[in-house]
């Protein structure tokens, strides 16, 4: 769609008919996109590569990647952009989906991170380009639900989470994965509004600055427990208003501006009111 | 058997007298009389109507005072709950996110005060904004009698017991956030570990002292809950007890204005209105504190887990009040010794443990270091309006700017993601800021007073402005001024102007002459009586010259 797009731009778009015959066509290849799709999820669950799934992936790597990662995904140097070959379908689903990839410029890579950008890809389009990278070699595959869905963990379960989460992510992300700096200008993204499936594919892949967390230490059932962890931490009530939630610095500013302010004004008025002695 | 000897009835031995009814001496009735009768009330209260001046600056003391007074409150509330213990156990509480996590009791009876006991989280939470709104009252506090000079002789003992009670409010709320044992503090107390430890030569044994072995060890908290409910709190009611002492046997400082002078005080007498005005605001305070214990949360300890030597998190601050020494460490480069197999690290015991020294220090002598540049032995009781000591106003701001950047600098990670800088760029810029800010400061600070005090001698020569612009016959606008009243005049020109000592190779030395000349540089000539006088007979001659009078006005400043 987005190749089509483009095309259409440059040749026809000046034609009075070019709306319309485009809507058409975009209606005609959404449905026959999904006609291929559909039964591509089911039988990539059968464990056999949907080889059109594929082809249609690498159409859209072409397009969209290949400028920077090179035409089968073998990097290209002078972009600065890695290897896709063994990095496996779900650094191309965390990638996309949170809206890193494609980069709009590499060399803001460090102030940029990928922030602020929304992922305009659908599912369909990002399940093919996983299933393309995936195709290339090995690597961790996109997960299924089961894989990280935190559903009908126990309460202690979710506590030991909170453990994990304070031994291995805390040091980058915060407490509540609220997020930190690193040095030389990165950042720990906050991680409070990130979907589960996305926190899975962060941990097994390593995005950027972020180490790999492979399933040899920490298995899924602990990640799920990671997962559900964060997403209770931060559905609590909180004591009061949070003041930014950045903790004591945050805290010490509104001491001084809002209780020694409010003090001053009432000293200020108490001194001024005289004795009617 | 003996006979009891015969008694005379008549003797006046036997006689039942009441001894005279005792008129009390004051009018201090019912149980007040009852009291005075027994333990000397009206003595004790005979300073009652000692006189306290009025202005909203004074008041910053009180803060600090009645902060006291609620963590005093409160903090009794939290012992009847909090067990100071290190002992491990598994929590077992209604806070779900925690539960069957190992902790220390510590921790499990924090979180047991914020979620079962009832009020349990207002006190802890009001107990901690108290804790903050002492520490700032007392540096407002401290920063209002530095730069109205109100520390000069004979109070400069009174300045150092609040150097005391300022440097103890500082471990005392450190003790007291290290309590919870959470991870925030636990972090926070392996940093003073580090401090500790940086101490050249004798740096691992104090740590072994301090905290009965390697950190943490299972010491420390109850150690610290002993300092933290016990030994700093009396220490502290000590000295307060002694500073407000001091302050009734001195007697308040007052501004300058007509009919104060060094030898008297005007004001309203403690009983009843200041007690009245005193009172009002106890329950001022209290009720901000209040309000900003049930409004705003503070150490939310449960979102950062119990503390764990394994774990730490980003962010993790201390207080505001350690915050300086936490900036000055982050941006400290990393200057090490390796010498015979021994480590001496000057990137921690210099910005750390040097850099509070210096400050307690450099505060708790100034005083004297002031006096011996100017040569002032006298009594002061009048204060000083900052404009008028340039040199010291412009010395206690660039103090701020030092401590402001050191401050700033604690908490460069959290400047690094909230305004989206790189946390090198904001540490190196750090580096060159808490030097060069602080000279910048002064600068400016002292070229302000100075302005202001240029601007004073206009006011006094030729009155205020009215705001109407007057057309004189031959086409010239100038403003008409209307002149002062003799009082506000009187305010304006009473301060006394440092002179600089002649270096006399004697008691003034050559160091001494210099620093004295500096200290007295660039101050504006106040007015003389005679010029004052020619300024009046001038206003009166008309207004239409004022504008060229005010150009001849800036003819008496010197450079
Ligand atoms: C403007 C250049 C550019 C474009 C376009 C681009 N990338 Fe990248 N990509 C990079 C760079 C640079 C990195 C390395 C990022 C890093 O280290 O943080 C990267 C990293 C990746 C990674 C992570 C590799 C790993 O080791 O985990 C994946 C996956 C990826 N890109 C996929 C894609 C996909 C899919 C597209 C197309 C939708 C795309 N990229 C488009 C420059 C680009
Ligand atoms: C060494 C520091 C570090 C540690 C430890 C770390 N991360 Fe990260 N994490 C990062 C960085 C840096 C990024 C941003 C990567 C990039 O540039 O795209 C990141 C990104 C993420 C993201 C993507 C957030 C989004 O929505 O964009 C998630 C989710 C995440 N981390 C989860 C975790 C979890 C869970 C752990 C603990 C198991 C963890 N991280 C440990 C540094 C770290
Ligand atoms: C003098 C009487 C005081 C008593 C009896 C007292 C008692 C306590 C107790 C038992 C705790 C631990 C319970 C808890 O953390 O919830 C505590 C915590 C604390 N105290 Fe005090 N305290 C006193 C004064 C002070 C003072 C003068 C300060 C500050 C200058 C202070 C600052 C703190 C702080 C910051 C905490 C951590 C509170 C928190 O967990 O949020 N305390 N205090």
């Amino acid at each position: 769609m987005r190749f089509l797009a483009s095309a259409g731009r440059q040749s026809l778009r000046r034609h009075k008919a070019a709306r319309p015959v485009l809507l058409a066509l975009s209606l005609f290849l959404v449905g026959a996109v999904y006609a291929a799709v559909a039964p591509a999820t089911t039988s990539s669950a059968e464990g056999a590569p949907n080889e059109q799934l594929i082809a249609q992936g690498k159409d859209l790597f072409a397009v969209n990647c290949a400028s920077c990662h090179g035409l089968n995904a073998e990097g290209l140097a002078q972009q600065g952009a890695p290897a896709l070959t063994n990095v496996g379908g779900a650094a191309v689903d965390f990638q996309v989906r949170t809206g890193r990839m494609p980069m709009g410029n590499p060399y803001t890579q460090a102030q940029g991170q990928g922030q602020g950008k929304q992922n305009t890809f659908s599912d369909d389009e990002i399940n093919a380009l996983a299933a393309y990278v995936a195709s290339l070699g090995t690597g961790p595959d996109v997960p299924t639900e089961d894989q990280y869905s935190p559903d009908g963990l126990s309460a202690e379960d979710v506590a030991r989470g909170g453990d994990l989460f304070r031994t291995n992510c805390s040091a980058c992300h915060n407490f509540k994965g609220a997020g930190g700096a690193l040095p030389n200008g990165y950042v720990a993204p906050s991680i409070e509004n990130t979907d589960p499936a996305q926190i899975w594919e962060a941990l097994r892949t390593g995005p950027g600055q972020m180490p790999v967390f492979a399933s040899g230490a920490i298995p899924d059932e602990d990640v799920k427990k990671m997962i559900a962890y964060v997403e209770q931490v931060n559905a609590t009530p909180s004591a009061g208003l949070t003041l930014g939630g950045l903790g004591p610095v945050s805290e010490g500013f509104w001491a001084w501006v809002a209780g020694i302010g409010s003090l001053v004004l009432a000293a200020i008025w108490i001194a001024t009111r005289g004795a009617r002695a | 058997m003996a006979k009891p000897a015969d008694i005379n009835p008549s003797s006046p031995a036997m006689e039942v007298r009441t001894p005279p009814k005792q008129e009390s001496p004051n009018k201090l009735a019912g149980p007040a009389t009852w009291v005075d009768e027994r333990i000397g009330l009206a003595k004790l209260l005979g300073n009652i109507r000692k006189v306290f001046p009025d202005h909203w600056s004074f008041l910053l003391g009180e803060i600090a005072l009645y902060s006291f007074v609620i963590l005093l409150l409160t903090g009794v509330f939290l012992t009847i709950w909090f067990k100071p213990s290190m002992t491990e156990v598994e929590y077992t509480g209604t806070y779900e996110l925690m539960r069957g996590i190992p902790m220390s009791e510590a921790f499990a009876s924090t979180l047991n005060l914020s979620f079962d006991i009832r009020g349990g989280l207002l006190v802890r939470q009001i107990h901690h904004w108290a804790a903050m709104l002492f520490v700032a009252a007392m540096t407002a506090h401290m920063l209002r009698v530095f730069f109205t000079g109100a520390f000069r002789k004979p109070r400069e003992l009174n300045w150092i017991i609040g150097v005391g009670l300022f440097s103890m409010a500082l471990v005392e709320g450190f003790a007291g956030y290290s309590l919870p044992d959470d991870l925030l503090s636990g972090t926070g107390l392996r940093f003073v570990d580090g401090l500790v430890r940086s101490i050249p030569l004798i740096g691992t044994w104090v740590e072994f002292f301090a905290f009965g072995g390697e950190f943490p060890g299972s010491l420390i908290i109850p150690r610290l809950y002993m300092v933290h409910i016990l030994l700093i709190p009396g220490l502290l009611l000590g000295l307060i007890s002694a500073h407000m002492a001091l302050l009734i046997y001195h007697k308040h400082t007052q501004w300058p204005g007509p009919g104060r002078t060094q030898r008297n005080i005007q004001g309203y007498p403690f009983f009843p209105i200041y007690v009245a005005k005193a009172g009002g605001f106890f329950f001022i305070v209290f009720a901000v504190a209040i309000l900003m214990g049930a409004f705003m949360q503070i150490n939310p300890v449960w979102i950062f887990g119990p503390y764990n030597p394994a774990q730490v998190t980003a962010g993790s601050q201390p207080d505001w009040y350690m915050g300086f020494v936490e900036g000055a460490i982050r941006i400290t480069p990393n200057w090490e010794w390796h010498l015979w197999g021994t480590t001496w690290s000057w990137n921690i015991f210099l910005p750390g443990v040097g850099l509070m020294g210096l400050l307690f220090t450099a505060l708790a002598v100034y005083p004297f270091i002031e006096a011996w540049i100017t040569g002032d032995t006298s009594e002061h009781h009048l204060l000083d309006r900052p404009r008028n000591a340039p040199v010291r106003t412009g010395l206690g701001v660039a103090g701020m700017a030092a401590y402001g950047m050191f401050w700033l600098a604690g908490g460069n990670d959290i400047l690094a993601t909230q305004f989206h800088v790189s946390l090198n760029a904001v540490t190196y810029f750090m580096r060159v800021a808490v030097f060069v800010v602080p000279v910048l400061a002064f600068i400016v600070t002292k070229r302000i007073c100075l302005s202001l005090q240029r601007s004073d001698v206009e006011r006094v020569l030729h009155g205020s402005e009215t705001g109407v612009i007057v057309r004189s016959p031959d086409g010239g606008y100038s403003e008409a001024h209307r002149p002062i009243s003799p009082g506000e005049a009187y305010s304006l020109t009473r301060h006394p102007q440092p002179e600089a000592l002649v270096p006399n190779g004697k008691q003034v030395g050559r160091l001494r002459g210099r620093l004295s000349r500096w200290y007295a540089q660039g101050q504006v000539p106040k007015p003389t009586a005679a010029q004052i006088a020619a300024a009046a007979d001038h206003a009166a001659v008309g207004t239409e010259h004022d504008a060229a009078a005010l150009d001849s006005g800036d003819s008496g400043e010197t450079h």
